[in-house]
């Protein structure tokens, strides 16, 4: 038999490839357009803010640019009390808005109507900066969520809110996932939870709609720590996170994960500088036996990367 | 040197210069990937050992690892083959030395830029697709173009009938990387989000192995094996079944790798019946090239290429029969997440993958640099090195990974899985620096081979010659 030279190489190449690009890419393009945005969707993107990891406004990624969480227990223009407290996510003047405000179609249909309608969101303006809430209310019959833009409806400026809410009220959630993003937690602890067997301990994985506009959703691969998706439900004590960033093995001696000590900065909340050698020394003396309890964990000051870290565990990881 | 040569007429430059700086590229590279690699596994068994700064940190380095194996030493061995392949499967000259000098050149540039930025953090949270965006660009347009350029035309210039499955695959998966980098990090380049964000990041982490990583690696095999033994491949037709079933099948399972993530069942489903498909490709490989050693074993004992080369076919083994029914969902659900996924992952890169072009590097930098080996023992230090470090690492992680996957389903308290683990994570560090130290021994060896390997007479290849050392 003679040699026989193919008549359809490229091209054979070519189809067959753009055959499988079809199915993989266009096929479900479809079913991730129809996903109707949650409650826990619109929260995170409000949260996040346009993007997190390396962006144009962010490009050392150091958490800068992202809107600030609030909870409000009352009504910043007129006080009268919100109960239950609500969630309020301010963009200050210049900062980027979440993807669903600018490309509304994102939202998925019916949080789109009700977004664009009741919420106002195109009257959002980035150069004013904008304050957004989360509504509900009944599309078609359906109860969805949507975004309200709360400067436009309420009359809340940016500004009003940050004051009405005070410190303690803030959570840095955008900057804190960035951190979880740049210190590489998501290596080991995934976000999530599988289908089958890990209803009972790591909760529900995520619904359809519980992305839209957010990114990078780092879900994570290799779990070689617990998932995380809901660990706020199962520990939202702020004063174990912190030991637990500074020294893993003060509450928990046989962890593997890292010390994350270097996200406190410099000064402590007070202004204090932290002497890590003198809580190192004391550390050692403690794991070796010549003290009984280990040294105090220096308070995060506010602006310290540990805060905002925290602050995202245990506003969105519920 | 390289400087010279990046502004000299292309005349003017020695044949076979690219794949020499290709060839030392990827091995350094593969220094530096083996030792990040040895020392985060390290911080895994002691993670009190170098703290206090985020330089040092796991997360900062575990991402610098995987791609300076991945892009530095497994991607740039395979330009080191392309390089010298492709055109001596013409019977031509590579189309352009300088236009190699000039990729291999921008690649050290472009990968040392990228994970330097990763290391400090600089990063798009996206992964296997960590690099920013520009880096990405830099990668399509500074690397893969131009090597692609080169290899195409070298194919299209080539005074033979025919094209040989090598070359076939070389010209497809460039092509196809190409595709797969510009889609893959469309999410970046173009703001897409949530679940779209989600799906193209595996879909990229998995085209890249399987249409990149693991086809390029047989295709080298192609080319080593009938060369070293002196037989013919055992079935032209048989390696196009095993090129043709890549291009159709596996360049579709991505979404096994989310089978938890709300995606569309259907599309689950789909990857998870094409990914068994792989044991087509996988069994005409494995098939074709062991039948090509008929009447040829004593070669796996004597020479060590030969001996590289079919260790990592036979790895291809458990590889595919791994990788072919870990991502039906009967199995998925059990080593989903576990050490099971990273014993494969390393089956993959680390055994099979980089055993094959360990062996085309030996082949390829005697050939060019007209020099015999410098020391057989050394390589077969490195071999033993290598495949010891490997299994202990392989097996170790294996392990560990079923205990994981137990304490998963029984819902064990995961602390009890970290303690539990424990010895397994210091024996995946021991052999870790096993290949590390192999590869140390390897650079070491080829550097000597460059200065005072024996001159290879013209008409003659370095294997033909008897061992000095």
């Amino acid at each position: 038999m003679g040699f026989q030279q193919y008549k359809f190489g490229a091209a054979g190449i070519g189809l067959m490839f753009g055959f499988s690009m079809c199915i993989t890419l266009f096929g479900p393009s479809n079913d991730f357009r129809s996903g109707v945005s949650t409650w826990v969707g619109l929260d995170k993107q409000l949260s996040l803010g346009r993007v997190i990891g390396f962006s144009y406004e962010d490009p050392l990624v150091t958490g800068e640019g992202k809107p600030t969480t609030v909870i409000l227990d009352k009504d910043p223009k007129t006080g009268a009390a919100i109960d239950p407290p609500m969630r309020a996510y301010v963009y200050e003047p210049g900062i980027k808005f979440s993807p669903g405000v600018n490309h509304p179609d994102l939202l998925g249909p019916g949080v789109q109507e009700l977004s664009q309608g009741k919420g106002k969101i195109g009257q959002a303006n980035m150069g004013a900066g904008a304050v957004f809430t989360i509504g509900k209310d009944e599309f078609n019959g359906e109860e969805v969520d949507y975004i309200v833009n709360a400067t436009a409806v309420n009359g809340w400026t940016p500004s009003e809110v940050l004051a009405a809410a005070g410190d303690e009220n803030m959570r840095f959630v955008g900057k804190g996932k960035t951190i979880f993003i740049t210190e590489g937690c998501w290596w080991c602890h995934t976000l999530l939870p599988e289908q089958t067997q890990d209803w009972q301990f790591f909760g529900a994985p995520p619904f359809l709609g519980d992305m839209n506009g957010e990114m990078p959703t780092a879900f994570g691969s290799d779990r070689k720590a617990p998932d995380l998706l809901h660990v706020a439900s199962r520990n939202s004590s702020r004063e174990w996170m912190t030991m637990h960033f500074f020294n893993p093995r003060l509450v928990q001696p046989n962890s593997i994960m890292p010390r994350y000590d270097y996200l406190w900065g410099k000064t402590d909340i007070n202004g204090n500088s932290i002497d890590m050698d003198k809580w190192r020394a004391d550390y050692n003396a403690y794991v070796n036996g010549q003290s009984i309890y280990p040294p105090e964990v220096p308070e995060p000051a506010r602006n310290s990367e540990v805060r905002a870290l925290i602050d995202w565990v245990l506003t969105s990881l519920r | 040197m390289l400087m010279k040569y990046l502004f000299a007429k292309n005349d003017e430059i020695p044949a076979g210069s690219a794949t020499i700086f290709f060839g030392f590229s990827s091995i350094f590279w593969f220094v530096v990937g083996t030792g990040l690699g040895s020392f985060n596994a390290a911080k895994l068994a002691f993670p009190d050992w170098v703290t206090g700064t985020e330089l040092f940190a796991f997360g900062h380095m575990r991402q610098v690892h995987v791609l300076a194996v991945i892009l530095g030493w497994i991607s740039m061995a395979f330009g080191m083959t392309m390089m010298y392949m492709t055109p001596a499967l013409g019977n031509t000259k590579l189309w352009s030395e300088k236009l190699g000098l000039w990729t291999v050149f921008l690649w050290n540039i472009g990968l040392s830029l990228g994970l330097i930025l990763l290391w400090m953090g600089i990063t798009s949270g996206r992964e296997y697709s960590d690099l920013i965006w520009p880096i990405d660009l830099v990668v399509i347009f500074g690397v893969l173009l131009p090597l692609g350029i080169n290899v195409w035309m070298t194919i299209s210039h080539r005074k033979t009938q025919g094209i040989y499955i090598t070359n076939w695959f070389f010209g497809a998966c460039i092509f196809m990387l190409m595709i797969v980098f510009l889609v893959g990090n469309s999410p970046e380049l173009f703001n897409l989000t949530g679940l779209t964000e989600a799906y193209l990041t595996f879909w990229f982490a998995h085209n890249v192995l399987g249409l990149w990583i693991t086809p390029v690696a047989a295709a080298i095999a192609y080319y080593t094996i009938p060369k070293l033994t002196g037989n013919p491949l055992y079935s032209h037709r048989i390696g196009h079944l095993h090129f043709w079933s890549i291009v159709a099948f596996y360049s579709t399972p991505a979404s096994h790798h989310l089978m938890s993530a709300p995606l569309p069942e259907w599309l689950k489903s789909f990857a998870s019946v094409e990914g068994v498909l792989i044991l087509i490709p996988a069994v005409a490989f494995v098939a074709n090239i062991l039948l090509t050693m008929k009447g040829k074993w004593s070669l796996f004992v004597e020479n060590v290429e030969t001996k590289f080369s079919i260790t990592g076919v036979l790895l291809a083994i458990p590889l595919n029969m791994q990788g072919g029914f870990q991502q039906t969902r009967a199995i998925n659900w059990y080593v989903h997440g576990t050490g099971w996924i990273v014993a494969h992952a390393h089956l993959a890169l680390l055994g099979m993958s980089s055993f094959l072009e360990a062996a085309a590097v030996y082949f390829g930098l005697q050939a060019m640099l007209r020099r015999k080996l410098y020391s057989l023992t050394l390589a077969n230090l490195h071999y033993w090195f290598f495949i010891i470090g490997f299994c202990i690492y392989w097996i170790s992680m294996t392990i560990a990974g079923l205990m994981q996957g137990a304490g998963k389903i029984y819902e064990v308290p995961y602390i009890d899985v970290v303690v539990a683990e424990h010895p397994y994570m210091i024996a995946r560090w021991a052999g870790g620096t096993m290949v590390f130290t192999g590869n140390v021994i390897w650079l070491y060896n080829m550097w000597m081979t460059a200065r005072e390997g024996t001159i290879v007479p013209s008409g003659r290849y370095a294997h033909e010659l008897a061992y000095e050392r």
